[in-house]
C-alpha cells in the first residue's frame, strides 16, 4: 500500500489519497493519470490491469485500487 | 430525410400521435418501424448496410454473452472440483474464444466502414506517389457511403466491446437491439450512445407526459433556431471566404475562422438539440453531447465538453485498450530503461494519445486535413501536459488563477486555439490551410473590413444584425445554463411566458431562418462524418 500511495502522490502531491474516495467521480484522476498509474503499477507490482477493470469503482480510492491489485495478483 | 425538411416534420407529427395512441407495449416496435421508414428515405442500399451491421453484431455479441453464462454455470457446477490452475486454464480458453468473436466482428464492421470511407483516399495517395514516376493513374471508385455509418458502426462496436468486457449481457431480442443501433434521431450525427444508458428508457413503456412533451418541443425549436437562423445564415460567408483563399486572406481568414466556429457550434449543437428534443417527446433520455465547450479553459477541458460521446468512445475503446496492451507495457519497460524513469513512463501515454488523435482525425474525414488536425490536437494536449509543472509554478508564484480576467484569458486562448486548428476543416488542403493561417500574421489588411468587403461575402447588413442577436442569445442562454436548466427555470414562469417563448422561437425560425424549412441543400455538418 505504501508504494501505491507514493505512486499516487507523485501524480497529485496536493491530494490526501488515504482519505479521498471519489478520485474519478470528482475528476481528480483523468485518463492520462489512469494510464500512468497502470504502467507504474505494472512496474511496481508486476500486475497488468486489464482494460475491463478500468471502471470508476476500482479507481475511486487508493484502497479500492489496492484491492484490485491484490485480486489480480491472486488470480495470477 | 433531413431534419430541416417538411417531410421530416410531418413524419415526426404522425409518429408522436401514433406513439401515444397505440398500446404502450408496442411503442418500441413502432419506433423500430419508424427507423426503417426514416432510413429507407435515404435509399434501400443504405438499409442493407445497417442491417448487416445489426445482424453480425447481434450474432457475435450473443455468442460472447453465451460463453460468459456457460462459463458461470460450468464453474458453479464444478465448484471445489477444479484446481486453481484448471479454473484459470478454462477461463483463458473461454476468453480466447470470446476474443476471436470480437475481433471477427470488429474487423468485419470496421472493415466495411474503412472500405467505403477510405478506399478513394488510399487511391488518391497511391496516385500521388505513382505520379512521381509514371503517368498511370488508378481510377476512383464510385462507392456508396451509407447515412450515419460512422455513428452506427461506432455505437455497435462500443456495444460488443462492452459485452466482451462483461459490462452487461447481450440483448436477447434482435428487434430491440436493432432499435438501439438504428434509433433514428441520433442516427445521422450522434450522440454515440451506450447500450446500458440508452436502453433504460428506449424499451420502456411511456405514458403521455406533458412536461416531457413541452420540454422536448422547446428543445427541438431551440435546435431549429440555432441551425436555421444562425448556422445556415453564416454558412455562405464561411464558404465564400474559405472557397477563395487568393482573395480572402489576413483579417478575412480570422473572420472566417470565427464565423466557422459559430457555424459549427450552432449546426452541431442545434442538431443534437433536435435529437435530444425528439427523444424527450418520446419519453427517451439521450445523453448530452455538449457542455458549453467554448467556455473551456484548456484544450483538455474542451474535449471533455465538445462531442462528449465521441471523446469518451475513443477514450474507453481505443485509448485505454492501446495504453494497457501488452505491447504498450513492453514499450513502457524498454523506454524506462533507455530514456530513464521520468521520460520513459510518459512514452506509453503519449504514444496512445497520438494513436487516438490520429484515429479521431481520420474518423472525421478521409483527407490529410483531418489527419493533421487530429495529430495537432494530440500534440497540443501532450505539450500542455508537459507544461503543467510550469503552470503550477506560475499560479503559485503569481496567484492570479482565480481572477476573472485570467479565466477570461484562458477561455479566449482555448477558443482561439481550437479555431486555429479548425482552419484545417475549412480549406481544400493542408498547404493552403497553413498558408492562410500564416497570412493572419503577415497580411495586415484590417482596413478592408471597413471598405465594404464584408458585404461581399454573402451577408447583408440585416444578416449581420440577425447573427449578432443570435450569437448574443446563444451566449446569454449558455450563461444561464451554468446555474441550471433553462427550461426548468422557464417552467416556473407563467403560462403567458411559456407561450410567448414558443411563439417567439417559431416566428424567429420562420422569419429569420436563412432559407426556410424545406430548403435542403444544407446538410448538418456532422452528417458527412
Amino acid at each position: 500500500m505504501e508504494a501505491l500511495l507514493q505512486i499516487l502522490s507523485d501524480l497529485h502531491p496536493d491530494i490526501d489519497f488515504e482519505k479521498h474516495e471519489a478520485l474519478i467521480d470528482e475528476k481528480i484522476l483523468d485518463s492520462f493519470d489512469i494510464i500512468t498509474l497502470i504502467t507504474e503499477i505494472n512496474e511496481e507490482y508486476d500486475v497488468r490491469i486489464p482494460v475491463d477493470e478500468i471502471i470508476p469503482k476500482n479507481f475511486n480510492s487508493a484502497k479500492s485500487l489496492y484491492e484490485l491489485i491484490k485480486r489480480l495478483q491472486d488470480e495470477d | 430525410m433531413l431534419f430541416t425538411s417538411y417531410n421530416f416534420i410531418a413524419f415526426l407529427l404522425i409518429l408522436f400521435i401514433v406513439y401515444y395512441s397505440i398500446p404502450k407495449k408496442y411503442q418500441w416496435v413502432l419506433l423500430l418501424a419508424a427507423n426503417f421508414v426514416f432510413y429507407s428515405f435515404s435509399g434501400w442500399d443504405n438499409v442493407v448496410f445497417i442491417t448487416v451491421t445489426i445482424i453480425s453484431t447481434y450474432i457475435s455479441s450473443t455468442k460472447i454473452s453465451n460463453l460468459y453464462s456457460g462459463q458461470a454455470s460450468f464453474l458453479k457446477e464444478n465448484k471445489g472440483m477444479l484446481s486453481r490452475e484448471e479454473r484459470k486454464a478454462y477461463k483463458d480458453s473461454i476468453k480466447r474464444k470470446q476474443k476471436l468473436l470480437l475481433i471477427i466482428c470488429l474487423l468485419f464492421n470496421l472493415g466495411i466502414l474503412a472500405v467505403l470511407k477510405y478506399t478513394n483516399f488510399v487511391i488518391y495517395n497511391i496516385n500521388n506517389v505513382m505520379g512521381m514516376f509514371t503517368n498511370v493513374e488508378l481510377p476512383f471508385l464510385n462507392l456508396l457511403l451509407p447515412m450515419g455509418i460512422s455513428f452506427y458502426t461506432f455505437q455497435s462496436m462500443g456495444y460488443i466491446m462492452d459485452v466482451y468486457r462483461g459490462k452487461y449481457p447481450a440483448e436477447k431480442n434482435i428487434g430491440k437491439f436493432a432499435l438501439f443501433v438504428s434509433f433514428f434521431p441520433q442516427l445521422i450525427q450522434g450522440p454515440i450512445s451506450r447500450f446500458d444508458d440508452l436502453s433504460k428508457t428506449l424499451f420502456k413503456e411511456h405514458d403521455l407526459d406533458f412536461k416531457n412533451i413541452s420540454f422536448g418541443i422547446q428543445r427541438i425549436l431551440w435546435g431549429f433556431f440555432k441551425k436555421l437562423v444562425i448556422a445556415d445564415r453564416i454558412l455562405t460567408a464561411v464558404n465564400t471566404i474559405t472557397g477563395d483563399p487568393d482573395n480572402y486572406q489576413g483579417i478575412f481568414v480570422f473572420i472566417g475562422m470565427i464565423f466557422y466556429a459559430i457555424q459549427l457550434y450552432a449546426d452541431f449543437t442545434g442538431g443534437i438539440d433536435i435529437t435530444i428534443g425528439i427523444a424527450q417527446v418520446l419519453g427517451i433520455k439521450v445523453q448530452e453531447n455538449f457542455i458549453r465547450p467554448y467556455f473551456s479553459k484548456s484544450i483538455k477541458e474542451y474535449w471533455r465538453r465538445w462531442h462528449i460521446s465521441m471523446g469518451t468512445w475513443f477514450r474507453d475503446y481505443v485509448f485505454y485498450s492501446v495504453s494497457v496492451s501488452q505491447f504498450m507495457m513492453n514499450i513502457s519497460k524498454k523506454s524506462r530503461r533507455k530514456l530513464g524513469e521520468k521520460i520513459g513512463k510518459r512514452v506509453p501515454v503519449y504514444l496512445s494519445t497520438i494513436t487516438v488523435w490520429f484515429a479521431t482525425g481520420i474518423w472525421h474525414g478521409s483527407s490529410w486535413n483531418f489527419i493533421v488536425w487530429g495529430l495537432l490536437n494530440g500534440l497540443i494536449i501532450i505539450v500542455s501536459q508537459e507544461c503543467e509543472p510550469f503552470y503550477a509554478w506560475f499560479h503559485k508564484k503569481f496567484n492570479i488563477g482565480h481572477t476573472f480576467l485570467f479565466r477570461l484569458f484562458q477561455v479566449a486562448r482555448t477558443f482561439l486555439l481550437m479555431c486555429s486548428l479548425r482552419i484545417l476543416d475549412c480549406y481544400r488542403n493542408v498547404g493552403i490551410s497553413f498558408r492562410m493561417f500564416c497570412s493572419m500574421f503577415t497580411n495586415w489588411n484590417f482596413s478592408q473590413v471597413f471598405s465594404g468587403k464584408m458585404l461581399e461575402i454573402g451577408l447583408k447588413k440585416s444578416d449581420y444584425y440577425v447573427l449578432l442577436a443570435g450569437v448574443i442569445i446563444l451566449i446569454w442562454v449558455s450563461l444561464i445554463q451554468r446555474k441550471g436548466s433553462v427550461r426548468e427555470k422557464l417552467s416556473l414562469k407563467s403560462e403567458f411566458v411559456h407561450y410567448a417563448v414558443y411563439i417567439i422561437l417559431i416566428v424567429a425560425i420562420i422569419t429569420f431562418g436563412a432559407y426556410g424549412i424545406g430548403y435542403d441543400s444544407n446538410q448538418f455538418i456532422y452528417n458527412q462524418f
